[in-house]
């Protein structure tokens, strides 16, 4: 880029260069405020989203301009830039935080604690009360399933394409693959399970069938964290282990699996919380029952995404204080996975 | 809304908890005899229509309240669905809006392998016109009106031809979102029936589970319309009496001919009453007059079934499903409906349905 | 590589021969575990395809309209009609809405945290992002219902009433929810955690000398960026782009919340209806009779191809771009 090349009179600016004063930014965005004010109060521009728009719309003019007239294009082009940028963080964050806090507050208000203690069993769709006991009991049993098949097969493929699979062409397509896999909607793998193992197979509707199908979800996300932690273990270590006269599997077991054993935890994790909170698959694969099942190998079982689906589907103002008081219950089991596989990660780090 | 004092209701909830905290532990000794339950163990499947789901639940929970040691799951999947379980010999009984097909009788009565499947009336219910225009809080509808809407034909509130009908009410000039079942249901046959029937000029369609005409917009279940209503202005939709309650929806009043007709239980049970019988025997199939023209007899009604095997269904499921159907069929039963909405079976009808509940075997 | 390497101590001269062989066949029964478990993923994406296409063969015969360009749902008829014109219409359209949505906001906020924002404060946005894209999706889906729709009428009609003129803005039904607009813009907010985090990851990888150069040679930050940050990300953020595409297109419960199901093929956005593949499987499963039930397995196969194709193209552009910015 010719701006990278300074010429005399550019470095001449780059040392004694004409800045705005620190609270430019400050004042601009009060005349901005003052401005968009202005607008609400004298035409049909109003209300608190038009308002902030034109705040943030005039505080981008103004400021290019000023900036233009006292340091020159490229630092208004720069400042410019800042603006936008945080404005696509303030765009991000206002959503996620409403949501965050709907969750929160509508879930609290719902949420008593014979919530956690009853089921949905002889409980009327139009009237308060209930629990989701049953849910709770369901998504666990579904999650450990999915975990149990998904967890050991991700991390022994991700084995084969670090230690094993040698950049050969098998190796290149599975990866591939894996990346390919990642991205397989949630439904679709319902579909698929629902006709191999339900179709085919001639299973009935429960929560093992769920549990495989959230598996295929795992699996990809558990290749990927695997993969990348393996990769991050000194190629030395295995190769003093191989000196030592210690068989590959060996040190693939005992060596290279312990030094990343951190990061996969975190990874199977992580897998763990994205598959917490699956509807879709689940609404294909197994039976809701508003009653205890904790034999997840036959008949109807429920889970919390399929329990707040159910309450939201119901559309009674009872029901639907239920279904936040479910929503608040998934968001803080996914987050209470999250931030433990984060705390692990860190704890290592510490060691 | 209906709902008691939220103490109250926690309450309730709290003694339906423990209550099954008790039937976990099997202990049958909290087990609160009621005079019109005649309690037995076991637990059934059934499923299929979602218009009887709120009458079904209410009666589950008062069914299994007073005998906990009995389990009643009814899945609220639709009717086709409930009766390809019923056929696949997945439950003891469906829930259906209509009688069953001719070309569904055959697979149902093989299900049933020594007796037929009968269709036993259980629950009536009036499928109201509600709606959500601001401004609007009554409206009167004539069937050729209400097919207008639904066909496409009216678009806008102010229409003429509801303002003819609605004079003193200031409809707004707003497009009409017009709502129908996304979903296969028995309530769009019955709605369809009751336009073909009274206003074959406009509707053309027919009638069907799946909705035929061409535009509008669709939502899942009747708990689903409602709502869509509800989150819609100037919507409309057709949806049973207990939905547009539950959710606080206004109703429209139909003209049929004599004069305008409130959706109430009192007067679709009038309409009910009327129906006449097409099946023989226990098996309780109605034929239902949509072109009655009398006052107070509100037209637009369904009746929903419970599909059974009159013999034949295995022993492990008798028992239950027929102390259950005794219980619905009794007078706390029936009379409980019209608080939740729905519209009880009365009179010479409902003395047929329990004999045909006494006949199964 | 190591595999030349492990010969070493079986052929060394220590190596007693027993313990050789034991530990031969516990190597290779090892890798053949770790080989088998790779393939299996192999195994399972084709298997995907075929089981889907076997069971849905049967409706697609029985099916009396051309599959590809009905906007129809009737699979349960004695004569059935159904087709997915209008299903893939709402599906492109609504995810084509959530990356313009969320395209420019993911990268914004990825080149904020990344390059911005102070090192106290960026890895508390990281984390923030991160386990928003933990948040469920029927949770998207219960806040896009009750909090999102009644909330962003006004948005919706001020945009028909003022570029009402913009085929796809105007609105004659005078309701303004449960449209495609909305949905894609749920589609937006569940993505843009997708998009922001790997874009992230990208621009992080930026070689810290190339960033310091520009600097010192005078750049302001955006210069800075402009060149030294975006010529190595590129790949990276196109790849962003499609995985969080995929996402928008296979995403199911938040969508079926919703949209008002219609099988139309409407273009007028902010009107209620539209339909995708994902919430049209999940909305009529349970009452889909035998030819129903292949029916939407069929739409299924459809999402899968489709879904395949954008991922395989996310991972052919990163591969292409990566040598060509290496021949720079």
């Amino acid at each position: 880029m010719a701006t990278l090349t300074p010429t005399g009179s550019q470095v001449h600016d780059l040392l004694a260069q004409r800045r705005l004063p620190w609270w430019n930014t400050a004042a601009v965005a009060a005349i901005s405020v003052a401005i968009a004010g202005l607008f609400a109060l004298t035409t049909p521009i109003s209300g608190t989203a038009g308002t902030a728009v034109t705040a943030l719309l005039t505080f981008m003019v103004v400021q290019t301009a000023v900036s233009t007239a006292v340091e020159g294009r490229r630092y208004a082009v720069d400042r410019l830039a800042t603006t936008l940028l945080v404005g696509a963080l303030v765009a991000a964050l206002i959503p996620l935080v409403s949501i965050l806090l709907t969750v929160l507050l509508r879930g609290l208000h719902a949420l008593d604690p014979s919530f956690l203690t009853s089921t949905m069993r002889n409980v009327s769709p139009r009237k308060p009360g209930g629990g989701i006991v049953h849910a709770l009991i369901g998504t666990i049993e579904q999650v450990a399933i999915a975990a149990a098949i998904g967890i050991p097969l991700g991390i022994l493929a991700a084995i084969y394409l670090v230690e094993f699979g040698n950049r050969s062409r098998l190796a290149r397509t599975v990866s591939f693959f894996v990346d390919v896999m990642t991205g397989i909607p949630s439904i679709v793998a319902g579909l698929f399970v629902y006709t191999a193992l339900v179709l085919t197979v001639g299973l009935e509707r429960s929560g093992f069938v769920g549990g495989v199908a959230l598996s295929i979800l795992m699996i990809p996300v558990v290749v990927r964290s695997t993969e990348e932690m393996l990769r991050l273990v000194p190629r030395d270590l295995r190769e003093a282990s191989y000196a030592l006269s210690v068989p590959k599997y060996l040190t693939v077991l005992r060596v290279v699996l312990p030094a990343a054993s951190t990061g996969i935890i975190t990874g199977s994790m992580l897998a763990v919380a994205r598959v917490t909170g699956e509807t879709a698959p689940l609404l294909l694969t197994t039976f809701l029952t508003q009653s205890i099942n904790a034999n997840p190998f036959s008949g109807p079982q429920a889970s919390l995404p399929t329990f707040v689906w159910d309450q939201i589907g119901s559309g009674t103002t009872a029901s639907v204080d239920r279904a936040w008081a479910g929503a608040l219950t998934l968001i803080v089991l996914v987050m209470i996975l999250n931030i433990g596989a984060r705390g692990i990660a860190r704890l290592s780090r510490v060691k | 809304m209906r709902i008691t004092t939220p103490t109250r209701a926690l309450g309730i909830a709290l003694a339906l908890g423990l209550s099954l905290a008790l039937s976990a532990c099997g202990g049958s000794s909290g087990t609160t005899a009621k005079s019109d339950i005649n309690c037995t163990t076991g637990a059934i499947k059934a499923s299929g229509s979602t218009a009887q789901k709120n009458a079904m639940a209410d009666w589950i929970n008062a069914y299994q309240s007073a005998c906990p040691d009995a389990t009643i799951d009814y899945q609220a999947i639709g009717s086709s669905a409930g009766i390809t379980d019923f056929k696949n010999n997945q439950t003891a009984f469906a829930g259906s809006d209509s009688a069953l097909k001719p070309e569904d009788a055959p697979g149902a009565d093989a299900r049933c392998k020594t007796g037929k499947a009968i269709n036993i009336p259980m629950v009536g219910g009036a499928i109201t016109l509600a709606f959500n225009v601001s401004g609007v809080d009554s409206l009167t509808l004539t069937p050729a009106v209400i097919a207008g809407i639904f066909n496409g034909s009216i678009t806008k509130w102010d229409d003429t031809k509801i303002k003819a009908l609605n004079s003193g009410v200031s409809l707004p000039s707003a497009s009409i979102s017009a709502f129908h079942r996304s979903d296969g249901s028995g309530t769009t046959d019955n709605f369809t029936k009751y336009l073909a029937a009274t206003a074959p000029a406009q509707w053309t369609y027919g009638n069907a589970k799946e909705w035929k005409a061409p535009g509008g917009l669709g939502a899942k279940g009747n708990d689903g319309v409602a709502a869509a209503i509800k989150s819609t202005d100037n919507a409309i939709g057709y949806i049973e009496l207990s939905f547009a309650q539950d959710a606080a929806l206004k109703v429209a009043s139909v003209d049929n001919g004599a004069g305008a007709v409130e959706p109430t239980s009192q007067n679709a049970a009038a309409a009910i009453t009327k129906a006449t019988r097409a099946g023989t025997g226990n098996d309780l199939k109605l034929n239902l007059d949509y072109t009655i023209k009398e006052a107070n007899t509100y037209p637009i009604v369904l009746v929903t079934y419970e599909i059974t095997c009159q013999k034949g269904l295995p022993s492990k499921d008798l028992a239950l499903t027929k102390s259950f159907l005794t219980y619905t069929a009794s007078d706390a039963a029936q009379n409980g409906l019209t608080d939740s909405g729905y519209v009880p079976i009365t009179g010479d009808l409902l003395t047929d349905v329990r004999s045909a509940v006494a006949s199964l075997a | 590589m190591p595999s030349s390497l492990i010969e070493r101590p079986v052929d060394g001269p220590s190596a007693t021969p027993p313990a050789v062989t034991t530990t031969r066949r516990a190597d290779r029964n090892f890798a053949g575990l770790a080989r088998g478990s790779g393939i299996a993923v192999l195994i399972i994406m084709a298997a995907i395809g075929a089981f889907l296409l076997w069971k849905a063969l049967p409706a697609l015969q029985a099916n009396t309209a051309p599959f590809l360009t009905t906007s129809q749902w009737f699979p349960d008829d004695p004569a059935p009609r159904f087709g997915i014109a209008a299903l893939a219409f709402g599906t492109l359209l609504s995810s084509l809405i959530a990356l313009a949505v969320a395209v420019p906001i993911g990268v914004g906020v990825a080149l904020y945290t990344a390059h911005y924002a102070s090192r106290r404060i960026a890895p508390v946005l990281g984390y923030i992002v991160d386990l928003l894209a933990a948040v469920p999706s029927i949770i998207f889906g219960l806040w896009g219902l009750q909090v999102l729709m009644p909330n962003s009428k006004g948005l919706w009609r001020w945009l028909d009433q003022h570029l009402g003129f913009v085929p796809l803005l105007r609105n004659d039904l005078d309701s303004y929810t449960r449209s495609v607009a909305l949905a894609g813009t749920v589609l937006a907010i569940m993505v843009l955690p997708t998009v922001s985090a790997i874009s992230r990851e990208v621009f992080m990888q930026v070689p810290k000398g190339h960033l310091e150069a520009a600097l010192a040679l005078g750049a302001t930050r955006w210069e800075a960026m402009r060149t030294a940050v975006f010529p190595f990300s590129r790949p990276g953020v196109v790849s962003a782009a499609m995985l969080g595409l995929g996402r928008a297109l296979g995403e199911t419960i938040a969508v079926a919340l919703i949209l008002s199901a219609t099988f139309a093929i409407n273009w007028q956005l902010t009107e209620p209806g539209g339909n995708t593949f994902a919430a049209n499987i999940a909305l009529k499963w349970n009452e889909a009779g035998s030819v129903g039930l292949g029916a939407l397995i069929a739409s299924g196969l459809v999402l899968y191809i489709i879904t395949f194709a954008v991922n395989m193209a996310a991972r052919v552009v990163v591969e292409r771009r990566r040598e060509f910015s290496g021949a720079n």
